[in-house]
């Protein structure tokens, strides 16, 4: 997994590249967590995600999780077909920020 | 539904019990769906489902165990239109009564994988381990 992340103001942007599975979960909290801490809205772009598993899912609940906590929002962006698939079997798409 | 999915055909191969090893455990499924001829949209659901069951035997059967050299062996076997696929490991024997996903609508981190494997699969079985192996699990799909 590869990330790339741009700020504008109280927004970070990280965008996602690759497979997302249990042996890339840590990487990716590391990546989003500290921009939930500081308050940012944080929009993940997925659009270079092509494989998300249960992991995955559960860092995205968790950041959604912790953004509440925070009083900000994660947007999920341009997720991919096919793990928007994995977020639907999941029942999430009602839950997570998706746009 | 192709034509080789008619035919008799089986393949296996072992992977470290890690988390690095996922990857390839993917790659094979998918090498081995591509001569199947299986549709993207049915691979893409299998492959999460075997790669799920896979995660599950290095982050519970060897929980203890990170660093472990054990090798666990996927099987694929595909015969008259039925997709079998078997895991093999020597890890922690599982208690398939203990086996169970989050209610899903209980919505926080972590349980999925095996509700993934539920709705994927027409069938998950645990099966007793034979010598060497300890664990066996075996998940079907009738194609």
């Amino acid at each position: 997994m590869s990330y790339k992340v741009t700020e504008e103001g109280n927004v970070a942007t990280i965008h996602l590249d690759g497979e997302i599975d249990m042996d890339v979960t840590e990487k990716a909290k590391e990546v989003i967590f500290p921009h939930i801490e500081t308050g940012k809205e944080v929009h993940l772009n997925l659009s270079n995600v092509q494989y998300m598993d249960s992991s995955g899912i559960s860092v995205l609940i968790e950041s959604h999780q912790k953004a509440l906590e925070k009083n900000t929002k994660v947007i999920i962006k341009e997720v991919s077909k096919s793990v928007l698939k994995v977020i639907m079997m999941a029942k999430l798409e009602q839950i997570l920020n998706l746009e | 539904m192709s034509e080789l999915a008619h035919t008799n055909h089986t393949e296996k191969k072992d992977f470290l019990v890690r988390s690095s090893s996922l990857k390839d455990v993917r790659s094979f499924c998918r090498e081995v769906f591509e001569k199947l001829h299986i549709d993207q949209n049915l691979k893409d659901e299998l492959v999460l489902a075997i790669a799920e069951a896979a995660q599950n035997i290095v982050k519970h059967a060897y929980k203890d165990a990170p660093d472990t050299e054990d090798k666990m062996v996927v099987q694929i076997s595909c015969k008259d239109s039925k997709l079998q696929i078997g895991f093999y490991d020597m890890g922690t024997p599982v208690d398939p009564g203990k086996v169970k996903h989050r209610e899903i609508d209980n919505v926080k981190p972590g349980g999925l994988g095996t509700f993934f494997i539920q709705q994927i699969m027409d069938a998950v079985e645990f099966k007793d381990g034979k010598k060497p192996w300890i664990n066996h699990l075996v998940l079907t799909k009738q194609l």
